[in-house]
C-alpha cells in the first residue's frame, strides 16, 4: 500500500509505467486496471510475479490447462515475471478491433494479431518450442484436458487422428502452418480476446 | 513547579473522564442518543461530497482514473462448457468418424484461464473493497487520485481530527466498556442461578457493547426487528470482522460460540461465562466434529438460554459477497435466523485482512476512521425442509442472506484465504470435458472408454 501511495507523490514515476505500458496496451485506464491487478496478486510485494502466484488464483488452479497458461507468462528459464512481461502476454488477447486506434505502421505485427493469437495457443501445445506438435506433446495436453476419465489406448487414437487430419507433409507432427490451415475457419478473433468494460 | 504540572494534568484528565461519562457512557447504557454521532456524520458526507467534486476537477484528462466497476473489468461469457467449445467446434471441418476432439478446444479453457488471471472471483474478496470515491483516508487511496492542495488541507485536518481528537476518546470508551464487562460480569457470577441474575447479566451485557459501538462511532440501523432471533433458536450471519458481535449484541443478547483464546481475549471470554452460558472450546475440541455438534444441541435444547450467534464462513470475508457456510450448524436441527450485516464502505473499511493486520493494528484502524455506519436486516426464520439435506439448506440461507444485503452469493470456500483449493474441482472440469469427446464416439469405442 505504502508504495502505492509514494507513487502518487511522485507521480511522474507511474506516468513513467504508463508511458511505457501504452506501446503495448494503449488505453490508460486498462493499463491502470492491470496495474492494480498485478500488484494484488504481488503477495512477496517485489515488483514480480512467482508461479505461485498465478497458483493462489482458485478459477486458475482449478483449469484444466492452468499450468500450461501460466506458463506462457515466464520466459525460456526464468521463474519470475514483471509487470512489462505480464503485459506482453496479456497483450496477446487484445481485441483486433482495438488496433484501428493504433495504427503505428513502423511498429510491426501487434501482438493480437490472429497469426500471433494462433501462435499463442500452439505454444500451448508446444512445449518444447521445436515449432513442432508431436504425437507425445498432442497426448500430453489431451491428458491434462482428460484427467482420469479416458484410458491410454482411446487417448492415443484420438491423437492419431487428429494429426492425421492436420499434416499435410508427412511428418507426423503438426506444424505452425498446418495448425493454422486447420483452424482457418475459427473464429479466433472473438474467441482468445479480452474485452474490457469501460 | 512538577508538582503543579501533574496535579493540572490530574484536573484536565478528571474534567475529561467526567465529560465522557456524563456525555457519552450513561447515555449509550440507557440506550439514549444525544444525536452527536448523527451531526457528525452529516457533516462527513458533506465533505467528502465537496472533496469527491475537488478531485474530479482537478483531473486531467489522460490522467483520468477509472471508475470503481462493481460488475467486474471484463466481460464474461456465461455460456456453459458445453455451449462455448459447441460454438468454437461449429466452423472447423470436422469428420465425426474420429473421437470429437478438436484442436480449438485449447481455446476455451486458454481463454478462461487469461480471464480469471484478469479477474477472479475469489482473490477480491480477501482484500478490502475499492472505493467508487475517495474517502480523505491515507489507507484506500489505491487508485492514484490526484490531490489538490484544498484537498490536501482537508485530508491533513482529517488526520488530526481522528488521531488526536477521536482516537484517544475512542480508546478511553473501549477501555471503559471492557472493564465494565469483565467487572460486572464476575461480580454477577457471584449471585445464585434466577431470573434476577439473567436480566442484570443482560443488562451488563448490552450496555457494554452499546459502550464499545459508541468507542466505533458506530451507527447502525436495524431493519424488521420483528425477526429478531429467540431462545433456542441459532443465529446465523454474514462475517466481516470480530466488530460483528457488538453490531449484532447492540440489540439483543446471544451466545457466543468460538475458541478460548488466551491472553486478554482469554479474560474477558472467561467472565462473560460465569454471568450466562457461552459455548467455548478448547482448541483440541473444534476439531472433534460430533462433541461440537452435541454441546450446540444441548444449548439449543435449553429453552432459558440465548440463541447462539455462528458465523459459518468461519472467516472474515470483505463484505461484498457471501461465501461458502459450513454445514455444521445446519446439521442441529434448530430453527435458523438468518441476518444479513452491511457495512458502508465510505466512511471505514470494517472488514480485518487477518493475514495483513495483527488485532491490534486492525482495532487501531478501525478506531482511525472517520465511522463505522451500517445495516442489520432480520431476515425470517428458516427451517430444515423435509428431504432437504444440510448442504442444500445452507445455500438457500446463504442466498437470502446475499439478496437482502446485495451481496454476491458464491459456492467458494473462504478457507481458499489459506488453503489450496481442492483437486476434485479440477476434476470435475476434466470429466465434463471427457463427456463431450466420449459422447460422440462409435459405440465399440465408448465401452473400451471407462478406465
Amino acid at each position: 500500500r505504502w508504495r502505492l501511495f509514494s507513487d502518487l507523490l511522485y507521480k511522474h514515476n507511474f506516468s513513467e509505467i504508463i508511458q511505457r505500458a501504452s506501446k503495448i496496451f494503449v488505453s490508460h485506464s486498462q493499463i491502470t486496471r492491470l496495474y492494480s491487478r498485478f500488484h494484488s496478486l504481488d503477495k512477496g510485494e517485489n515488483g514480480a510475479l512467482s508461479r505461485e502466484d498465478f497458483q493462489r488464483i482458485p478459477e486458475l488452479a482449478i483449469n484444466p490447462l492452468g499450468d500450461r497458461i501460466i506458463n506462457a507468462f515466464f520466459p525460456e528459464g526464468e521463474d519470475q515475471v514483471n509487470f512489462r512481461g505480464f503485459m506482453r502476454t496479456l497483450a496477446h488477447f487484445r481485441p483486433v478491433e482495438d488496433n484501428e486506434k493504433n495504427k503505428d505502421p513502423s511498429a510491426g505485427e501487434p501482438l493480437n494479431s490472429r497469426n500471433n493469437k494462433l501462435l499463442f495457443a500452439f505454444r500451448l501445445y508446444d512445449l518444447d518450442r521445436d515449432d513442432k506438435i508431436s504425437r507425445d506433446e498432442l497426448l500430453q495436453v489431451l491428458r491434462m484436458m482428460v484427467g482420469v476419465n479416458i484410458s491410454d489406448e482411446q487417448l492415443g487414437s484420438i491423437a492419431d487422428r487428429t494429426i492425421q487430419e492436420a499434416d499435410t507433409n508427412g511428418d507426423m507432427c503438426i506444424s505452425f502452418s498446418e495448425f493454422i490451415k486447420v483452424l482457418e475457419k475459427v473464429d479466433v478473433e472473438q474467441k482468445m480476446s479480452i474485452r474490457f468494460l469501460h | 513547579m512538577e508538582g503543579t504540572s501533574w496535579d493540572l494534568a490530574l484536573v484536565v484528565f478528571e474534567v475529561w473522564l467526567s465529560v465522557v461519562l456524563g456525555l457519552i457512557v450513561l447515555p449509550a447504557m440507557f440506550g439514549v442518543s444525544l444525536g452527536f454521532t448523527d451531526l457528525y456524520v452529516k457533516a462527513l458526507v458533506k465533505t467528502l461530497e465537496w472533496a469527491t467534486l475537488r478531485i474530479q476537477r482537478g483531473q486531467k484528462e489522460e490522467d483520468a482514473v477509472p471508475a470503481h466497476l462493481p460488475n467486474g473489468i471484463i466481460e464474461k461469457d456465461d455460456g456453459s462448457m458445453e455451449e462455448e467449445i459447441g460454438e468454437l467446434r461449429r466452423s472447423h471441418p470436422k469428420s465425426l468418424a474420429g473421437g470429437d476432439f478438436t484442436l480449438c478446444d485449447a481455446f476455451y479453457f486458454c481463454k478462461k484461464g487469461i480471464e480469471s488471471i484478469v479477474e477472479d472471483q475469489v482473490t477480491q474478496r480477501f482484500t478490502s473493497e475499492e472505493l467508487a470515491s475517495w474517502n480523505l483516508l491515507t489507507r484506500t487511496n489505491n487508485n492514484f487520485h490526484y490531490i489538490s492542495v484544498r484537498v490536501t488541507i482537508i485530508w491533513g485536518l482529517g488526520v488530526f481530527i481522528r488521531y488526536c481528537i477521536l482516537l484517544p476518546l475512542r480508546v478511553t470508551l473501549a477501555v471503559l466498556g471492557l472493564s465494565w464487562l469483565v467487572i460486572g460480569t464476575t461480580l454477577v457470577g457471584l449471585l445464585p442461578h434466577s431470573n434476577v441474575k439473567t436480566w442484570i447479566s443482560d443488562l451488563i451485557h448490552v450496555t457494554c457493547y452499546r459502550i464499545c459501538a459508541r468507542a466505533l462511532s458506530a451507527r447502525i440501523r436495524y431493519h424488521n426487528k420483528e425477526n429478531h432471533p429467540k431462545k433456542g433458536g441459532i443465529c446465523v450471519a454474514n462475517h466481516t470482522s470480530p466488530i460483528d458481535i457488538v453490531i449484532l449484541a447492540n440489540d439483543g443478547c446471544y451466545a457466543m460460540v468460538g475458541q478460548i483464546h488466551g491472553g486478554l481475549m482469554g479474560v474477558i471470554q472467561r467472565s462473560m461465562v460465569r454471568s450466562c452460558p457461552h459455548v467455548w472450546f478448547e482448541r483440541s475440541e473444534m476439531k472433534d466434529r460430533h462433541a461440537v455438534a452435541k454441546r450446540l444441541k444441548d444449548h439449543v435444547a435449553d429453552k432459558t438460554k440465548q440463541p447462539i450467534l455462528i458465523f459459518p464462513e468461519g472467516t472474515c470475508i470483505n463484505n461484498t459477497s457471501v461465501m461458502m457456510f459450513k454445514k455444521g450448524s445446519f446439521d442441529i436441527g434448530a430453527t435458523i435466523y438468518p441476518v444479513a450485516i452491511k457495512y458502508d464502505p465510505q466512511f471505514g473499511d470494517a472488514f480485518w485482512n487477518s493475514g495483513k493486520y495483527n488485532m491490534v493494528s486492525y482495532l487501531l484502524r478501525m478506531m482511525t476512521s472517520w465511522a463505522i455506519v451500517c445495516n442489520v436486516w432480520y431476515l425470517p426464520p428458516m427451517s430444515l425442509q423435509d428431504g432437504e439435506d444440510a448442504v442444500h439448506f445452507a445455500n438457500r440461507v446463504k442466498s437470502a442472506i446475499a439478496r437482502q444485503g446485495g451481496l454476491v452469493d458464491l459456492f467458494w470456500d473462504g478457507g481458499l484465504k489459506r488453503e489450496k483449493v481442492k483437486e476434485s474441482y479440477k476434476e470435475e472440469q476434466q470429466k465434463m470435458y471427457s463427456s463431450m469427446i466420449k459422447g460422440r464416439l462409435p459405440s465399440h469405442e465408448r465401452q473400451d472408454c471407462e478406465v
